[in-house]
């Protein structure tokens, strides 16, 4: 304590500026215009105060990704997920090159390496090494095997793909038939991605109904809401998982069972955002904005969706966005355990079902570890930016 | 520096705390708000500085940073804090934050009470071990004799019966009981200065005006420096020393209290003066005739607040309006005045049937030939029609505009619920009244945030008047604006009235603003209407005893005429 300036000198004179007509404000960034914000509606502040976080805005781009790969997956796979190659069972991933060692130095010259195969007398178990003197070409948009896109139109043209059919391709390695798990990853994504979102909006409508009714009305009303959300959320989920799934016929198609599988998923994960909507109606009904709806003469129904709904959608999508990721575990799990979507559906839950035994991990442990890193890319990202959702979802709190 | 030998010359009570130059910046989601520039001031001993401002001037902010207690968004970006002590003077800017040099001087040398003392006390811990710790924490003491500290302090700050009252919670406390334990916890430690931020806006005018009392004696007592933050100019002529006026961050004017209040400089501080001297006294209307026909009338208004078990049995109950009379004439202005819970916001619900009475009458009469209609039996479509024709104007700018609405939309949704004008026809209406409020017509795009609380109350008055009433309850309508902004909202009721021939019922608990706007007052208390007279005899020649204790706890704004000290007590 050196420096202590005299703390006795005379108080500095004050500058007076008499023109000031607001408190003194700067802009964060060069060049923004804070006056802007006074006419942006209650998206552009979310907008804004969503972009400053830019964990959430990195996980919203996977999340986006996600759903492209998802939309996109007949094109982007490099196959048919379930082209069987018997010749390359548990073959090991081949790494994607750009240059060949040619008579006139470094070439470019997109490929893979083919593969080499070995058989073991004793146990006659192939394994395969990478032989370097075969060269596999690949390059963008080649044709490959004939497809229709979303069932629809028939295309044969693949993203990326060998520039000779016959050649084997598998970037991520295969499974236990020989099947290329790229392909078989980018077509789970359709599934698992898709799960969460119906899964998700069915809820949603249950879940806001009944947390609306419950909120708005009280009484008995609600009473008897909250306790059935009480029974629900009191149930053991697996068992009661493995009950429901275990009642559904095996004679049903592939889809169908889909769509109960999401529907016993959804019929259990409501009760949160019931929840949600409740306890933010039980505020917005007795806030004196909705006091003057009323007084205005508004009825009950505008006085609803005019006046409190708008207020809770940012926080619905918040929490809609949260939910989504319980969903895509619910589904792994009980694809896991073999009770849920069942070959030949490919999803990432089914696609872990060939990791279940040791053996296969130690030798093809690529079966373990792209379906897992899938999962765990989707659930991370549904949940930073969910995080970031709620945290912008109210632009009017201090 | 030069300072110093003026020291020893001068008569000048000793420096404790000099504040030079300090600035805070506010980090905000759209912008930097500069919320402290260059602000200065000393504390001396047992001299009261009173930091004057109206909201957003940064005031309580200079305080906190004065503890280093100012949260994130927020920064110091320059200034030194000196605080001077028997062991030489110490830079509180330059202390590590949270570090245990400030930790000393937080609530050791620097005492600190806040605005709300519920929030500021810790609701699962009895007072007595509040203090006690306190003591523990910045006094050599062991833990016997800091209890027997905590009662002698209990005692010193007036609350009855310190020994029990020790081992009560925050919540057995009233209001002003847990302001008064929250100063025994802050003189706990002998401090040198005093930070009173807003000590007394949460409280009642009686409750306040006890509170102020006590920390000026025992701020004389101990010779304490206070910094006093205030938006209230009644209080500062009241206690305050010196007066420091603060707008947008930057302190305009400072200097002696008298001088600040005779011979203010700065047009600021004149025009902050002059709201306050204009509240004091009444505007000159000529009162409405009260012969005719009432236009509203109440006639034994009761509600009662209670819970019953299943078998029926009362659990508890309350009679929060208690067989009310009231009268309305066309073209009044009728004031209904109490402190908090005294049931005048409820006696307005019930008015309004937001709130349904548990008894009595409501009777309302559109025109003098027109027999009264009762509004207590109404059913929803003549209900509707009341509601038109008698509008509330609410307390709360902020909740009481739909922000996700712009302001076309919030003035336009009665008429356009009512089908009274559509498309070009209602922006039309719109904009009229935004002008009959003072407000331009280009503003109807924005949204609520755009506006200032004054604004705000502006574009909830123009939305009060969309349906052509006939009279407006108005709840408080003034109380969270600033002094300035609130001469204005009266003036602009006043002149309304004027042009739309209305009736106000205005719910207040200010006597001022009531006193200018008021032609008859109605005194509430616990439920009861005690007094009921003309605005001008109410304040100045008051009968009830309850009136007379309020009246007379009043501030007044002139540090010649100071009349707190001089107060008629009530007790209960």
């Amino acid at each position: 304590m050196n420096d202590i300036s005299d703390p006795t000198s005379d108080l500095p004179p004050l500058t007076v500026d008499g023109d000031e007509t607001g408190p003194a404000i700067s802009p964060l960034r060069e060049g923004d215009d804070p006056s802007k914000i006074s006419v942006a509606s209650q998206w552009t502040l979310i907008w804004t105060k969503f972009t400053r976080n830019k964990v959430a805005v990195g996980a919203g781009c996977v999340v986006f990704f996600l759903y492209f790969v998802a939309l996109f997956a007949e094109v982007l796979a490099p196959t048919d997920p379930a082209r069987a190659q018997p010749r390359l069972t548990y073959a090991p991933p081949q790494s994607l090159a750009f240059f060949t060692e040619g008579e006139n130095g470094r070439e470019w010259l997109p490929h893979v390496k083919g593969y080499a195969m070995t058989v073991d007398p004793a146990s006659l178990r192939r394994s395969f090494t990478v032989d370097d003197g075969k060269v596999i070409p690949v390059g963008l948009f080649v044709e490959g095997t004939p497809y229709k896109l979303w069932g629809l139109f028939p295309m044969s043209t693949h993203l990326i793909g060998p520039l000779d059919d016959k050649q084997p391709m598998n970037l991520l390695g295969t499974d236990s038939l020989g099947r290329d798990l790229l392909s078989r990853l980018i077509y789970g994504a359709r599934i698992s991605m898709s799960i969460g979102l119906i899964g998700v909006i069915s809820s949603l409508v249950i879940g806001t109904v009944l947390g609306a009714l419950s909120g708005y009305y009280g009484g008995w009303v609600d009473l008897a809401v909250q306790r059935l959300i009480e029974v629900i959320s009191a149930m053991p989920t697996i068992p009661l998982w493995l009950g429901l799934a275990a009642a559904i016929p095996i004679t049903w198609s592939p889809l169908k069972v889909y769509f109960i599988i999401t529907l016993i998923v959804s019929l259990l994960a409501w009760t949160s955002l019931a929840r949600e909507v409740r306890g933010r109606l039980f505020v917005l009904k007795n806030e004196d904005f909705v006091t003057a709806a009323i007084l205005d003469g508004s009825r009950q129904r505008r006085v609803i969706f005019r006046h409190i709904l708008p207020s809770l959608t940012s926080h619905i999508l918040a929490v809609v966005t949260l939910a989504i990721p319980t969903m895509i575990v619910a589904e792994t799990a009980l694809s896991f355990l073999g009770i849920g979507l069942k070959p030949p559906v490919v999803s990432w839950g089914v696609l872990l079902q060939d990791a279940q035994n040791i053996r296969t991990v130690a030798t093809a442990p690529w079966l373990l570890i792209w379906p897992s890193l899938a999962v765990v890319l989707a659930v991370l990202s549904f949940n930073f930016l969910g995080d970031g959702l709620r945290d912008a979802a109210d632009p009017y709190e201090s | 520096m030069a300072g110093a030998s003026d020291m020893n010359s001068a008569p000048e009570p000793q420096v404790v705390l000099s504040v030079r130059d300090l600035s805070i910046d506010y980090h905000l989601r759209t912008h930097i708000l500069h919320a402290v520039r260059k602000v200065s001031f000393d504390l001396k001993m047992g001299r009261t500085t009173a930091l004057v401002g109206e909201s957003g001037s940064g005031k309580s902010v200079t305080a906190r940073a004065l503890l280093r207690i100012i949260d994130k968004p927020a920064t110091v970006t320059s200034g030194k804090i000196t605080l001077n002590g028997p062991d030489g003077a110490q830079r509180l800017d330059r202390l590590r934050e949270n570090g245990p040099e400030i930790r000393r001087v937080r609530g050791g040398r620097i005492a600190l009470i806040f605005q709300e003392p519920m929030s500021s006390l810790s609701p699962v811990r009895t007072i007595g071990a509040q203090i006690v710790e306190s003591l523990l924490l910045h006094r050599d003491m062991t833990r016997a004799e800091a209890k027997a500290e905590t009662v002698r302090l209990l005692r010193q700050v007036e609350i009855k019966n310190p020994e029990q009252m020790a081992d009560r919670y925050t919540f057995e406390f009233s209001g002003g009981m847990r302001q008064r334990a929250m100063i025994a916890m802050a003189l706990a430690c002998d401090p040198d200065v005093l930070i009173a931020d807003e000590p007394t806006t949460a409280l009642d005018v009686t409750t306040q005006a006890e509170i102020m009392d006590l920390i000026k004696r025992l701020q004389t007592e101990r010779g304490m420096a206070m910094l006093m933050i205030t938006h209230d100019l009644g209080l500062v002529a009241e206690i305050a020393d010196e007066v420091a006026v603060m707008r947008w961050g930057r302190i305009v004017e400072q200097g002696s209290v008298d001088r600040i209040f005779h011979e203010p400089q700065t047009a600021y501080t004149q025009k902050l003066l002059g709201a306050t001297l204009k509240l004091e006294k009444a505007h000159d209307r000529p009162a409405p005739p009260t012969d005719g026909e009432p236009i509203l009338s109440a006639r034994g208004l009761t509600k009662g607040f209670g819970a019953h078990t299943w078998t029926g049995k009362t659990k508890w109950s309350i009679t929060a309006v208690d067989d009310v009379d009231l009268d309305l004439w066309p073209g009044e202005n009728l004031g209904i005045v109490g402190e908090s819970g005294s049931g005048k916001t409820t006696l307005g619900k019930m008015l309004l049937r937001i709130t349904e009475p548990s008894t009595g009458k409501i009777l309302w009469r559109p025109s003098q030939s027109d027999p009264p209609q009762e509004v207590t039996g109404m059913a929803p479509n003549a209900l509707k029609a009341y509601r038109g024709a008698v509008r509330l104007v609410f307390q709360d700018p902020f909740a009481s505009l739909n922000p996700r609405m712009t302001v076309k939309q919030v003035i336009g949704d009665p008429i356009h619920v009512t089908g009274k004008a559509q498309g070009r026809a209602l922006d039309e209406r719109v904009g009229e009244l935004l002008e009959l409020v003072g407000l331009d017509r280009s503003v109807m795009e924005r949204y609520p945030h755009a506006f200032s609380g004054g604004q705000r109350q502006r574009i909830g008055i123009a939305r009060a008047l969309a349906l052509d009433p006939h009279v407006i309850i108005a709840d408080e309508a003034t109380s969270a604006l600033d002094v300035s902004i609130r001469a204005q909202i009266l003036d602009l009721l006043l002149k309304v009235q004027d042009q739309l021939g209305l009736s106000y019922i205005f719910i207040a608990h200010d006597i001022s603003t009531v006193r200018y706007f008021c032609d008859r007052v109605a005194v509430m208390h616990r439920g009861k209407v005690v007094e009921t007279g003309t605005a001008e005899r109410i304040c100045t020649a008051p009968e009830a005893p309850y009136t007379k204790a309020l009246i007379s706890a009043v501030p007044s704004p002139d540090p010649r005429n100071k009349r707190m000290s001089l107060r008629t007590r009530f007790d209960i």
